[in-house]
């Protein structure tokens, strides 16, 4: 364990939040990063997976909950667990593979200690030899930990690594409706997972990519060279419609700053967010036959079309995932350090929903997100530039002040603003510095109990 | 009619990786029919293009925006441009049809792609789905599986 003097304090960091530019460390430094997983990733509801990657008894899925392994697993009473994937024993993984069905009950490859569904040891090998040592005086003779607490909202499974903390509905309240909005888009308001994945590697901390899902001033920039091309060749094939499907997912990139502008942004309080209040790039998609005949027949005309006309683009639940409702995607940023970031890119089918629904989501997806994508590369690339250049010791502030109000802004009330604003960006880092700082150590408090 | 030998159509394929290796991308490109796939599965053995995701599922719209891209002035991720090297396997011939005009290979390969100071080896197998049109081959579509398709890339940016 590392000494105290070792570790940072709160102090620390909120010097390195400061309304409209926040330090450069917390995108570089091994110090916050190793905070960030021990605080942020401990106190925070954070995204595991979806129910139905484990719809049978036994079913599990392995995923890190920031750098902690841990398993989903569908118990045997029928709810879903998240158990840290780490035998008490000697630290052996239980599962490796990222899914497969375990049966009634888990059992370590090294030495055949075995567990329920829910972690509580069920049997261990020649225990006698473990008569009168103590052993059932210690945690490690109760099983595989469970994580502090687990919510499984409309299919999402969250959890909070930590025992005690902010209780799920006040950590997300509102923002919620962006998850309903999701889910509601099918007839059967249920939602499955399409598929494995997409898995795609940065060379950069999560934050970034976190901060960029509610940059509405980069697409027509960083990205011309792929939708900008898109129009051009469209154009030059003399404009055919219906539009190729690169056309109706690629080229809105190239919206001008007007359009972003009045797409508008909502903040919610703990750092959640999203873009597109008012239209936004996914207004415009081709109806699909079917589709709102299947809506009305479930929630009524009214309803359906309010549900089908809400264009919510990018939603932020911080800390680590976005999710965009119009299209069935979740993208979890996953950090593995301060300067790498696994992002898996999930698709999910509206039950009840016309299959070409889906067929748009997949390609969604592999156009924009995949490691092969022409959008991503660009994305990529602005990230990685921005880790190398943040070694510069030319500046040690990353500006976050467009809109800014030259004034402290309340994150504590929702906000709807003009769709270009960075107050998403200073509402995540807001709640970055809460959630960071809860459960740490001030250096104002030792220096006190030390003159006591 | 004219009928294709199988060195033809062996060939063929290692004529198109040439290709790809050299840049030579309208040249690639004529070789496409209009409405062939180029498809990289996600999935290991994945069957299916349109309801999962693929790395790639691309038609000819897309291909051609892919490789002009590749030239524009503002293409920031090839400022500098990246670099593809394919050492191919000989073509397994899987159908050779000269009546219909329909053939098929199978190609083991190793693709390399590098940029600045970083390099990464893929290893594969193309299948490709020729015809014969106009007395002269095409590709109908092409598949290419990644012996890794599941593995987490950083960016592919050049075609394997």
């Amino acid at each position: 364990m590392s000494k105290p003097s070792d570790r940072l304090m709160a102090e620390d960091i909120e010097y390195m939040i400061q309304g409209h530019q926040v330090h450069r460390d917390v995108y570089t430094s091994r110090a916050v990063y190793d905070a960030e997983m021990r605080h942020l990733f401990a106190n925070a509801w954070v995204f595991v997976g979806h129910e139905s990657q484990t719809p049978k008894k036994g079913d599990y899925y392995t995923t890190q909950i920031g750098s902690q392994p841990v398993i989903q697993v569908r118990h045997s009473d029928g709810e879903i667990k998240v158990l840290h994937n780490r035998c008490p024993h000697k630290g052996t993984k239980i599962a490796i593979d990222r899914e497969g069905n375990t049966g009634k009950f888990f059992r370590c490859p090294y030495h055949a200690w075995s567990f329920k569904t829910d972690g509580c040891l069920l049997a261990i090998p020649l225990k006698k030899g473990y008569e009168n040592t103590g052993l059932d005086k210690t945690e490690n003779a109760k099983g595989m930990k469970a994580v502090g607490a687990v919510q499984n909202y409309r299919g999402f499974i969250f959890a909070r690594l930590s025992q005690t903390g902010m209780s799920f509905e006040e950590f997300f309240g509102e923002s919620l409706s962006s998850i309903d909005n999701m889910v509601d888009r099918s007839p059967e308001g249920r939602l499955e997972v399409a598929g494995p994945p997409l898995r795609y590697m940065h060379n950069c901390n999560w934050k970034m990519l976190v901060e960029n899902q509610t940059d509405t001033c980069h697409p027509m920039v960083a990205h011309e060279s792929s939708a900008g091309t898109a129009v051009k060749i469209w154009e030059e094939l003399g404009n055919p419609e219906p539009r190729p499907a690169a056309m109706q997912i690629i080229a809105p990139f190239m919206s001008p700053y007007e359009f972003f502008e009045g797409m508008g942004i909502r903040t919610w309080p703990n750092g959640h967010g999203h873009t597109g209040v008012h239209h936004s790039i996914h207004s415009d998609y081709s109806a699909i036959a079917g589709y709102f005949e299947a809506m009305c027949a479930s929630y009524g005309e009214e309803r359906a079309k309010a549900i089908m006309d809400e264009n919510r683009h990018n939603t932020i639940y911080f800390p680590g995932i976005m999710v965009k409702g119009p299209i069935q995607q979740l993208r979890n940023f996953i950090p593995l350090g301060p300067d790498k970031t696994l992002v898996e890119s999930y698709i999910y089918r509206l039950v009840g929903a016309p299959d070409e629904l889906l067929a748009r989501t997949a390609m969604y997806n592999r156009m924009i997100n995949a490691p092969t994508s022409i959008v991503g590369h660009d994305d990529l690339e602005m990230y990685e530039r921005a880790q190398e250049g943040l070694l510069s010791d030319g500046l040690e502030w990353v500006n976050l002040q467009r809109l800014y109000p030259d004034e402290e802004e309340d994150f504590t009330q929702e906000a709807v603003e003009n769709g270009t604003t960075e107050r998403q960006m200073r509402n995540q880092f807001e709640a970055w510095k809460t959630f960071m700082t809860m459960s740490m150590p001030r250096r104002s408090e030792q220096t006190q109990e030390a003159a006591e | 009619m004219s009928a294709f030998s199988k060195d033809e159509i062996i060939d063929f394929i290692y004529d198109e990786a040439r290709m790809l290796d050299e840049g030579r991308y309208d040249a690639w490109l004529a070789l496409w029919l209009p409405d062939g796939h180029y498809w990289m599965p996600l999935d290991y053995k994945q069957s299916d293009p349109h309801l999962v995701t693929s790395l790639l599922y691309e038609d000819m719209f897309m291909l051609k925006l892919r490789v002009e891209r590749l030239n524009g002035a503002r293409t920031f991720s090839q400022k500098p441009k990246s670099r593809c090297h394919h050492v191919i396997q000989r073509p397994f011939v899987d159908l050779l049809d000269n009546e219909a005009g329909l053939y098929r290979t199978n190609t083991s390969m190793h693709y390399v792609e590098t940029r600045l100071d970083d390099q990464f080896l893929l290893a594969l197998t193309a299948t490709h789905d020729l015809r014969r049109v106009d007395g002269a081959l095409r590709i109908a579509n092409k598949r290419v599986d990644l012996l890794n398709s599941d593995a987490a890339f950083g960016n592919i940016q050049l075609l394997p």
